[in-house]
């Protein structure tokens, strides 16, 4: 397979880019394979790199009822960050952060991961306990944070609001400096890539649409275009329909899935080189290596697979703008959309054995589930290698929402993202 | 947007004034130490989560106070029927 | 100044009416009535821009929403600023100062050009993904430059002058766009009677009635529209929006509509008007009339100023009386671009040919046009086009018959401008923001609105249905089915007017057009203008495996541009299928989302940014704390005054004075926020026994009792007291920031699981104001004020509540602390707040009364080892994990909220984190709130840590700090030492203690 780089940029450009090799071929599926993984998404895609390149098993299927990337992984807002509250979640998304470090490198694939920095504004005298306490605790696992004050954070945003003019004045911040964005679709193709180079079959527009189980144990799938697929284990990595995939398997889950939207205003000039949320006022904003400002809406209240939510979410997020970034007020959104995000109690992801046997499910992200893509995939792809949970994925599991050691992060995640 | 008909005002109103309260029909267990964690766990937790009919449990937040029931399609967000708690939804999803 | 474009004569601008503006600096003349775009053409402006990725020259194309290029930044004064304003749907005013937004040095001569001609080549789609990766420690670098590149225009860099506002409204019938056919349906509704809102983005109705040549009723088209526009004003159901275009269309028939009242008067809005308006609207039916796009056709090189799109060149000269160049070339697939050929015949300019691809076109337009001794090149194409900042000549060729490709004969035409139609695009971007998926038809050439979602009906162009003559029919019968659906009589009086127009023959589908050199090798030829996407950029696009038109489309940025690929798009889809080797209908669309067009974020918020953001709440004493100096608080919507300086004082100086009054004097808190909810009802009683996790059987009437609110998880999620008013009446008090999720938690039980307990619940926290006066000289201080209550010890004890006068005011007193001490919480109504506030301060003058505010309350009762919810716990915590199994009665016949959840196998488990006292080492070290305890302060990182410090002060009245917070089995613990690692490096040692620093006997508030 061919490798990316300057060089090769300049010799296809003398070719007029006709020759680049194609990133995935378009296999026909296969009568079985050791492992299914459900859904093409990017958590599904890493699952399978991940897969092949750590663990060496390389007859498996992804199996994407559209095409790969189609989900919240082309929906979200790019933000990836590790600075959750507790141990559990720190380690995992830490995790994640380190493979971001080198994941461009890593997949000969530049995702543009841009550590640009990630602030949690503080409001109120309880964000700033809060913030201290997510400090302390990130710092004293090795995630880095730490706190700046009005004056620095005006400094260093010249576009936010730090007076005391506001209804909710800025007290304070929380930065997570290694934190920042990526670009989202070139994630999911990166993983592609990487997964069909090293033999995934990698099958597009195939629906699952029934879960073929004996002995209570799963043996394949039913699939829409091409008909029963085996596997000795199944990955099921479907975020906001991982509800109707379990459905077919006999079980619920303790998850729903919600709309989430987001906004992009019209491309500008660079007017913030950074990430900023507020959990307070309900909103966050970056800004594009095009231009726009990338600005995240809240989750709606009810249950929703329609890819659209309500609008007044869209404009108390816009209120929410106008309050933190006044100058922005003559700029003009270009475009709004939504995803299906699959919501736990505890705002923390389930990475699971199930009570099928053979079967796993990996979801639950919620509206957080980009920035642990790599990391997610790293050890779902270890859990379904080895038949059981990978030792960062065991608190994950399901069996926390019987024996109640919930793993809150609703503190951390308030704001959707 | 939804607009949304109160059972107990009796008018169409905006989804601001209301609030999605998840599933309906969830009944807290009559003895809940008779209950196993897993039971407990099932009760508080898990969920149908369906693509299609939903019947989901709302209050007229800003508006009467009242909860009441709503049988929503969650693709086509299209409400088939709202009806006060007691009551039994009378448009129900084909069992597969 | 002269125009050398402009016209004699043409045109619907008000020539008496000349207008100055500048552009990139140079000032310019224009008329009232005139667009951005059409006084640049008028003054012979070829370039407005530069491309974002090529920098190459780019002119105007089209005279619509569609627009890519010319994208202009506006505005004279820096709070004005206005980025990315599109110059076709900008009305002109005097004084409109604009510019273009890249381009360096000048627009019309930008050195990055020539680094996009020799880069260009490097720069397939994705090429960022190819590289830059090495050595990693450069991408930031590589990322700075490209940042630098971003964007098109600018923000202010001030705030914004103007406010803008919002305006919620239903409707019968909301008629979209106001052309031929949405007159006509605003018309039929409207007679029908219905409630009609009609809106349409410019400032005009009629759309291209305005500058039709075509006649109704025997008159040129333009009378009928202002008859018809008269009738409608005269209609008092009928509301007529202008410079208002519906971008959004939601569930359940909710549309916004952004009206732009004054962006065409100035760069700011006239004083005393808002600047721009969004309707929110919910409409019974919905009319769409959106019309149709022209397509361009996608030829090498037709991103030269001076390719337009043929519709756009006919409207310039017709509806602004300019004429965008001097020698013109058609270059069509349809008929309807011959118009634009006699329009300009009819300038006197020249008309160099019309190339055609259909080798046998047959309309009435083609016999016109050669009637007018127009040359026709029949069968032929433009495929190729000379010159850099203007057209210079294009090259034409013969089409195959049999396949896409040339044919020979090939000519070169010498002229300045380019007219292209590839035919129309039905506007179906609304349709499709109700997640309906448009459908394909062969007939239209083009999408079509596919199954409605909502309660939507559609006339005109949508429908891909052109002639004048069906758009008026099909408008009249959309409305007139509106109005019936809603409920209206059909109306009688329409009778749909006669229309003179030419017949129009078939058009032939073609999108992209061949060249010479294949699609890879051919000179650029520009899709999408605006994100410089190509043809062969979307041939290397499927050739590296992104075949679905999302993939496409993410891949080569078609249609992420402002303009949302309007023009570019089913070119695109096109191209993609043909690379793929699919039908378009195959291939599929990709999804149109809100906006239609870009919509200031000023609008979308309203008024409700600044000062409404979220209403303030403020107590009835509120103004006292403001007139003597508080610092004020955020907590949940109020604001509660925090601690009240002194001059000269630092915060720890105001606390420790305010603290010591409490202790030693009297001190006095306004508590008004607490949440306040009366119950009554005969089971009362026995609901609150269920939802508190403490017994409440026994509380007598004039009673007061703490309670704890668990969710079912057994995890505390609010506390206050409760107060015995009556047998079956009691007031709950709530934290400030939890009263409304409290009175929702209340209702839901007694709604959705114990419907049969009667019992009603009601806020009151607004109707009472809430004084707290504490510390050993209250009750000489309560008794000056009231006499109608026996204060004596034993008859008032405390927890007890009474009925009395204070302050002459009625008022309920109860003997509550959250500081310890003898302490009297006075509630009087609201209205008498002020009054009995001032009356107390009077009258404690003599003991030294002193304010006190939040902070000084959490110090208090941090020193009693009270906790607060929300600071203290949060959702992991239960009672026992407070160490406050004291308030749960396990005993009580319900399994009330909680009880189930806290006896799970976590919660159970041993050696949970539990709340406890600390006490530093050093005294006078005073923890850091959110510090974290470990065992080993020498662990390497990753530490285990114990638990965090909730609270911490320092202690005017121990002399010392104090603290609380959790840690793994603390309740255990009690006397061991645990670690702080600081963020410094430094660790400070604590030892466990009850969290009781003060009077843990209680003497002081039983006195």
């Amino acid at each position: 397979m061919q490798k990316y780089s300057a060089f090769e940029l300049f010799k296809n450009s003398v070719s007029h880019h006709e020759n680049w090799p194609r990133m995935w071929e378009n296999p026909v599926p296969k009568k079985k394979y050791d492992i299914i993984i459900i859904g093409g998404g990017g958590h599904g895609l890493a699952t399978a790199y991940y897969l092949a390149k750590e663990h060496g098993i390389t007859n498996i299927a992804v199996l994407e009822k559209g095409h790969l990337g189609s989900g919240n992984i082309c929906r979200n807002t790019t933000i990836v960050r590790s600075n959750y509250l507790w141990d559990e979640s720190a380690h995992l998304y830490e995790h994640a952060m380190k493979l971001w470090e080198g994941l461009s490198q890593d997949l000969n694939y530049n995702v543009m991961f841009s550590q640009r920095g990630v602030y949690h504004l503080c409001h109120t005298l309880q964000d700033i306990r809060d913030n201290e306490r997510l400090t302390y605790a990130n710092r004293l696992n090795g995630v880095d944070n730490e706190m700046v004050d009005a004056e620095q954070l005006q400094r260093e945003i010249p576009l936010l609001d730090c007076s005391d003019k506001t209804r909710f004045p800025i007290l304070g911040a929380s930065v997570q400096r290694r934190a920042g964005n990526a670009r989202h679709d070139a994630v999911a193709w990166g993983y592609a890539r990487g997964a069909a180079m090293r033999g995934v079959d990698l099958i597009q527009n195939c629906e699952v649409t029934d879960m073929v189980i004996e002995n209570n144990t799963i043996v394949g799938v039913k699939t829409k275009q091409h008909g029963v697929i085996k596997a000795d284990r199944v990955g099921c990595v479907t975020a906001g329909h991982s509800g109707v995939m379990a459905k077919m398997a006999g079980f619920e889950l303790p998850v729903e899935s919600h709309p989430l939207q987001a906004l992009v205003s019209e491309p500008i000039k660079p007017v913030l080189d950074t990430v900023v949320m507020s959990n307070h006022v309900h909103g966050y904003m970056s800004q594009s290596n095009k231009g726009d400002l990338v600005i995240g809406a809240g989750i709606d209240s009810y249950l929703g697979y329609g890819q659209r939510g309500s609008y007044s979410i869209i404009e108390h997020t816009v209120q929410a703008i106008v309050e933190m970034f006044p100058e922005v007020s003559r700029v003009r959104m270009n475009r709004q959309w939504g995803g299906i995000v699959d919501t736990t109690p505890d705002a923390c992801p389930i990475i699971s054995a199930t009570p099928v046997k053979g079967l796993f499910f990996n979801c639950g992200w919620g509206t957080g589930g980009f920035k642990a893509t790599p990391g997610s995939g790293h050890v779902f792809a270890a859990t379904l290698a080895q038949g059981k949970a990978h030792e960062l994925a065991e608190p994950f599991s399901i069996e926390r929402f019987h024996n109640g050691a919930l793993i809150d992060e609703h503190g951390a995640a308030a704001v959707a993202h | 947007m939804l607009c949304i008909f109160c059972p107990h005002c009796g008018e169409y109103r905006e989804e601001e004034e209301f609030s999605a309260r998840g599933q309906a029909h969830i009944k807290r267990p009559e003895d809940p130490e008779a209950c196993s964690d897993e039971e407990w766990g099932n009760y508080m937790f898990f969920r149908k989560n369906p693509k299609g009919l939903h019947h989901e449990l709302w209050v007229h937040s800003a508006g009467c106070g009242k909860f009441f029931n709503m049988t929503r399609d969650t693709v086509s967000y299209e409400i088939k029927e709202t009806y006060k708690i007691g009551e039994q939804p009378s448009v129900v999803a084909a069992e597969k | 100044m002269t125009q050398p474009n402009r016209v004699q004569d043409a045109g619907r601008i008000n020539r008496s009416r000349p207008l100055t503006f500048t552009f990139n600096g140079r000032t310019f003349q224009g008329y009232e009535g005139d667009t951005v775009a059409s006084a640049l053409l008028a003054n012979g402006i070829d370039i407005v821009g530069r491309s974002f990725k090529y920098a190459r020259p780019r002119g105007i194309v089209a005279a619509g929403a569609e627009e890519p290029n010319a994208v202009l930044q506006l505005g004279a004064s820096e709070a004005a600023q206005i980025p990315n304003v599109r110059a076709t749907q900008q009305e002109l005013y005097n004084g409109l100062e604009c510019a273009s937004t890249n381009g360096w040095p000048t627009v019309e001569f930008d050195v990055m050009a020539y680094l996009g001609k020799i880069g260009g080549g490097m720069m397939p789609p994705g090429f960022y993904n190819k590289t830059f990766m090495s050595p990693q420690s450069l991408w930031p670098t590589y990322e700075k430059y490209i940042r630098k590149a971003a964007g098109l225009g600018r923000a202010s860099k001030q705030k914004d002058p103007d406010t803008y506002d919002h305006l919620n409204q239903h409707c019968d019938v909301l008629v979209v766009g106001g052309g031929a056919a949405g007159l006509a349906a605003a018309l039929a509704a409207g007679e029908a009677g219905a409630r009609v809102i009609l809106a349409d983005e410019q400032a005009e109705f009629g759309g291209a009635l305005l500058h039709s040549n075509d006649w109704i009723n025997e008159k040129p088209a333009s009378n009928w529209v202002a008859e018809t526009v008269a009738r409608l004003r005269t209609m008092d159901n009928v509301q007529l929006l202008p410079y208002s275009t519906v971008n959004g269309y939601h569930d359940h028939n909710f549309l916004t509509i952004h009206q732009r009242q004054t962006d065409h008067l100035g760069e700011t809005a006239p004083q005393g008007l808002t600047r721009q308006r969004l309707h929110r609207v919910r409409a019974g039916w919905v009319v769409l009339a959106t019309g149709a796009h022209e397509r361009p056709l996608v030829y090498a090189n037709n991103d030269v100023p001076g390719c337009m799109i043929a519709s756009a060149v006919s409207t310039y000269i017709r509806r602004y009386g300019v004429v965008p160049g001097n020698r013109l070339v058609v270059a069509t697939t349809n008929d309807y671009a011959y118009q634009t050929a006699i329009d300009w015949a009819n300038t006197g300019r020249q008309v160099v040919a019309v190339v055609d691809s259909r080798p046998d076109p047959d309309g009435e337009l083609v016999a016109a046009a050669e009637k007018a001794g127009i040359r026709v090149i029949k069968g032929s194409v433009v495929y190729d086009v000379q010159g850099s900042k203007r057209v210079k000549s294009v090259s034409v060729a013969r089409l195959s018959t049999t396949e896409l490709s040339l044919a020979g004969s090939e000519t070169t035409l010498d002229c300045d401008t380019v007219a292209t139609s590839g035919g129309w695009s039905p506007v179906v971007h609304l349709s499709c923001h109700t997640g309906s998926r448009p459908v394909w038809d062969d007939d239209v050439i083009g999408f079509v609105p596919g199954p409605a979602n909502q309660k939507q009906l559609l006339a005109g162009g949508i429908q891909g249905h052109y002639s004048i003559a069906e758009c008026l029919a099909e408008g009249f019968s959309a409305g007139a089915q509106a109005a019936t659906n809603a409920g209206f009589d059909k109306p009688t009086d329409l009778t749909v007017p006669k229309v003179h127009e030419p017949s129009v023959g078939k058009a032939m589908p073609l999108f992209y057009v061949p060249h010479k050199q294949p699609m890879t090798r051919a000179p650029k030829q520009f899709v999408d203008y605006q994100n410089d996407v190509t043809a062969a950029s979307i041939d290397v696009a499927t050739r590296e495996g992104f075949e679905a038109i999302e993939h496409v489309k993410r891949y080569t940025a078609l249609g992420f541009g402002t303009d949302q690929g309007k023009l570019g798009n089913i070119n695109g889809m096109a191209i993609t299928a043909q690379a793929v080797n699919k039908t378009i209908p195959e291939t599929g669309t990709t999804v149109f989302r809100p906006n239609y067009t870009p919509v200031t974020f000023g609008a979308i918020a309203g008024r409700n940014a600044r000062e409404l953001f979220v209403p303030e709440r403020y107590t009835a004493m509120h103004q006292w704390h403001v007139d003597n100096g508080a610092k004020f608080e955020d907590v949940g919507e109020w604001k509660r005054p925090w601690y009240y300086p002194k001059a000269g004082e630092s915060m720890q100086d105001s606390l420790n004075r305010e603290v010591l009054a409490v202790r030693n004097g009297v001190g006095m808190l306004d508590a008004s926020t607490l949440g306040k909810i009366d119950i009554q009802g005969k089971d009362a009683r026995e609901f609150l026994g269920r939802i508190y996790t403490n017994a409440w059987a026994k509380l007598a009437v004039g009673k007061c009792r703490y309670g704890l609110m668990c969710g079912e998880d057994g995890m505390v999620f609010d506390d206050g007291v409760t107060s015995c008013l009556g047998e079956n009446h009691f007031l709950m008090t709530t934290t400030t920031g939890g009263a409304a999720h409290v009175l929702e938690w209340l209702e839901l039980y007694h709604q959705t699981e114990w419907p049969e307990l009667e019992v009603f619940f009601t806020s009151v926290t607004d109707h009472w104001a809430t004084m707290t006066i504490g510390g050993p000289d209250s009750r000489k201080l309560l008794a000056e004020l009231c006499d109608d209550i026996d204060l004596d010890k034993d008859a008032f004890k405390f927890m007890d509540w009474r009925q009395g006068t204070v302050a002459g005011v009625p008022a309920r007193v109860f003997r509550i602390s959250f500081t310890g001490e003898l302490s009297y919480e006075i509630n009087v109504q609201a209205n008498f707040g002020m009054h009995v506030w001032k009356k107390l301060m009077e009258h404690g003058a003599k003991y030294g009364i002193t304010p006190y505010g939040t902070e000084t309350m959490h110090i208090l009762r941090a020193e009693k080892g009270f906790i607060i919810v929300g600071q203290d716990t949060d959702s992991t915590l239960h009672p026992y994990d407070l160490g406050m199994g004291w308030a749960v009665a396990q005993q009580k016949p319900f399994s009330f909220v909680g009880k189930r959840g806290m006896s799970r196998e976590d919660p159970t488990k041993a050696n949970r984190k539990q709340l406890v006292g600390l006490l530093t080492k050093d005294p006078q070290k005073v923890l850091p709130e959110g510090a974290q305890a470990v065992a080993d302060p020498k662990q390497a990182i990753p530490m285990t840590m114990l638990g965090h410090v909730t609270s911490s002060y320092y202690s005017a009245t121990l002399g010392r700090s104090i603290a609380m917070g959790t840690i793994r089995g603390g309740l255990d613990r009690m006397g061991e030492t645990v670690y702080y690692p600081m963020l410094d490096g430094s660790v400070v040692e604590a030892e466990i203690c009850s969290p009781v620093f003060y009077d843990p006997k209680g003497d002081r508030q039983n006195v």
